[in-house]
């Protein structure tokens, strides 16, 4: 004869593996419905450098304004590589929750050329210019907020064009011109205008 | 025995005095609708001296409306849109936000009935798109759609008057001595630029177009009786004088006089289309952006900043020309051009300035813009670069965008100054400067306002006078 406590204590440790099989089932599935999340931002290499103190010219949609702010980042030695890392950190503020100029969600910059003499190419992914919001000033803060950061940090950028994925564009949403080399002399009038 | 006599003489006596004391022929108001996909047109009814039309019946074949009434209340329901009206009261809400009808709303029998003045306001809330009233004619533009019609008199013998429509048309025509009369109630029609057209022709002098009652007149004077010809599948008329019946000769014999009615012109044939019918020069070029596939901002799901475009350029060509300001729309219509040919197009017309035209959801006012140059090639000699042509009229774009920046202040609208990196500003050889033009509150939907709309224009066009000398002095 079974002790009845014995009966008990195995019926339940059956009815705990058949909810415990019903779950894992359940779980199962759910994760074969979920598609897997795949980041397609590039890897950015390890940054090394001291930190060290930035200007970033960054964007107020409400007042419509370029306002410069110190920040501190670590910049590598390699002016190409500061670059990215100067405008990574700009963006960066822009994709942040309470950004004060939001850009689309997995914008990125791809790369920053400095081209001798005085010539600095900036290559976004698609992310950002497909998802800009369309207009003249939004656009144009955009703009000038990138090159103004690049050209206050590294001397000597007097000619500025803007790429998007490697390619040119003719505007950045419809109304900012992207289809020509910017003077960084006239785009910090146009941020002295906008501060 | 005299009465009976007498007795049928006096009843058509009496029937024609009743007769006569009937207006003959007295016309039926009627207001014209015009959307992209259908066009309309309405009975208007006078209620306490005004002109009234019921809103279900106009809104119904354009979308899916419904409404309910509920004693004195009258709900109305248009896609998403909800809007509730007050028998006897002035004010409605629409999509939650009061309006001003500028006469009372009137529940008739269940039927809600709208002053005809309170359409230009009344519907963009409701339909949350362009679009544009013509209170004194009548006509409702729905959505930026538009016919446009050029009109040029080739020296041919007998000389004919060549119209060509952007779309398809279906005038009802009359002849009478001396005038050719062309009714158009179901295509809209938009009016050129001046409303009398004369031409250089002895045949055909001169042409006036007017608006009335829901429908566009073009009246054509001729020396001589006139018949019109379609062809292009409605989109080109010809009018010519029509063939002489000379009693001496037979009619076969007078054929030959008149041209084949339906006879298209060759197209680039040098002969057959030469003078231009009203050979102008526009002291300004309106470009209304974007247009087609690229609707610019969507200011609201329902709401492309094309449209708000093309309806504030249409306001603000009315008020240059008001002013005596020659002015060409660019973009008249619900079409694509790119931003190279509204350069050549600007730059062909040789404009003292060009206007381009957005608008936006962000911000509050207006914000002008001038060219923020490319660093690009410098202009030698003759030859200008086209990415800096912009360069040399840059002073007197200043100009005007400070003039016009002055008067939009003075109407108190709130005004900033720019330059932006905006084509096509760089490639215009005139005076260039983009107005933008943001909503005057936290409603973007208040960029529709026709109220607003219309203060921008006469602002824009102001600064523009006020500046005539100094930009017309620069060029």
């Amino acid at each position: 004869m079974i002790p009845r406590h014995l009966v008990i204590a195995v019926l339940v440790l059956l009815l705990a593996v058949f909810l415990m099989g019903i779950y894992a089932g359940h779980m199962r599935s759910r994760a074969t419905r979920t598609p897997a999340i795949v980041d397609s931002r590039p890897v950015p290499p390890p940054i090394s450098g001291p930190a060290e103190q930035a200007t970033l010219y960054v964007a107020y949609d409400d007042s419509g304004t370029l306002r410069p702010q110190t920040v501190s980042v670590p910049l590598p030695s390699a002016r190409e590589q500061r670059a990215e890392e100067l405008l990574r950190a700009l963006l960066g503020i822009y994709l942040s929750k309470g950004s004060p100029h939001p850009l689309a969600p997995g914008a990125e910059i791809r790369a920053v050329y400095l081209v001798t003499p005085g010539i600095a190419v900036i290559d976004f992914n698609a992310a950002f210019a497909n998802g800009h919001r369309s207009g003249v000033l939004a656009e144009e803060l955009t703009v000038a907020s990138f090159i103004q950061t690049l050209t206050a940090n590294l001397p000597g950028i007097l000619r500025v064009r803007i790429l998007v994925d490697g390619h040119d564009r003719e505007t950045l949403a419809g109304h900012a011109d992207l289809s020509d080399f910017y003077d960084t002399g006239a785009v910090a009038q146009v941020v002295a205008q906008m501060q | 025995m005299r009465w009976n006599r007498d007795g049928p003489h006096l009843a058509v006596v009496l029937l024609l005095l009743l007769a006569a004391s009937f207006p003959a022929g007295t016309a039926e108001k009627r207001i014209a609708i015009y959307a992209p996909a259908t066009s309309y047109s309405l009975p208007v009814v006078d209620r306490n001296g005004r002109d009234y039309v019921g809103l279900l019946e106009l809104l119904e074949p354009i979308g899916n409306v419904s409404s309910r009434s509920d004693g004195l209340h009258w709900r109305l329901r248009y896609s998403d849109a909800e809007a509730e009206f007050t028998n006897g009261q002035n004010l409605a809400k629409v999509r939650g936000r009061k309006v001003d009808l500028s006469g009372d709303f009137l529940l008739e029998s269940n039927r809600g009935i709208v002053p005809v003045s309170s359409l230009g306001t009344l519907l963009p809330r409701i339909m949350g798109g362009a679009v544009t009233f013509n209170e004194t004619s009548r006509r409702l533009f729905i959505g930026g759609v538009a016919t446009h019609f050029t009109a040029q008199v080739s020296r041919t013998n007998p000389p004919r008057l060549v119209m060509n429509f952007t779309a398809p048309v279906n005038p009802t025509i009359a002849t009478e001595p001396g005038k050719l009369r062309m009714s158009f109630s179901r295509e809209p029609i938009v009016a050129p630029g001046s409303p009398t057209l004369t031409f250089d022709d002895k045949a055909i002098p001169s042409a006036t177009y007017s608006e009335f009652n829901g429908a566009a007149e073009f009246v054509i004077n001729g020396t001589a009786p006139l018949m019109a010809s379609f062809s292009n599948e409605g989109r080109t008329i010809t009018v010519a004088a029509a063939p002489q019946q000379s009693s001496a000769s037979p009619a076969p014999a007078a054929a030959p006089a008149v041209p084949p009615p339906a006879a298209p012109l060759a197209p680039g044939a040098p002969a057959a289309v030469t003078t231009v019918v009203t050979p102008r020069h526009f002291y300004a070029v309106l470009d209304a952006s974007h247009g087609g596939d690229d609707r610019g901002v969507a200011l609201l799901p329902q709401l492309a900043e094309k449209d708000v475009t093309l309806v504030l350029a249409r306001r603000l060509r009315q008020e240059l020309e008001y002013r005596g300001i020659s002015t060409l729309v660019l973009r008249d219509s619900d079409a694509y051009i790119n931003l190279d040919e509204r350069a050549i197009l600007t730059n062909t017309a040789h404009p003292v300035i060009y206007i381009s035209i957005h608008a936006a959801s962000d911000g509050r006012g207006v914000r002008l813009y001038t060219s923020l140059l490319p660093a690009g090639e410098e202009n030698n000699g003759p030859f200008i670069a086209w990415d800096t042509a912009q360069t040399r009229f840059l002073a007197s774009s200043q100009a005007a965008a400070q003039g016009v920046a002055v008067e939009l202040l003075k109407k108190q609208i709130q005004v900033r100054t720019l330059a932006a990196p905006l084509r096509p500003l760089n490639n215009v050889t005139a005076a260039a400067i983009a107005v933008e033009m943001a909503p005057p509150d936290p409603d973007v939907m208040d960029l529709n306002l026709a109220g607003y709309q219309q203060n921008v224009a006469a602002a824009v066009a102001d600064g523009i006078v006020a500046v005539r000398e100094r930009l017309g002095a620069s060029q």
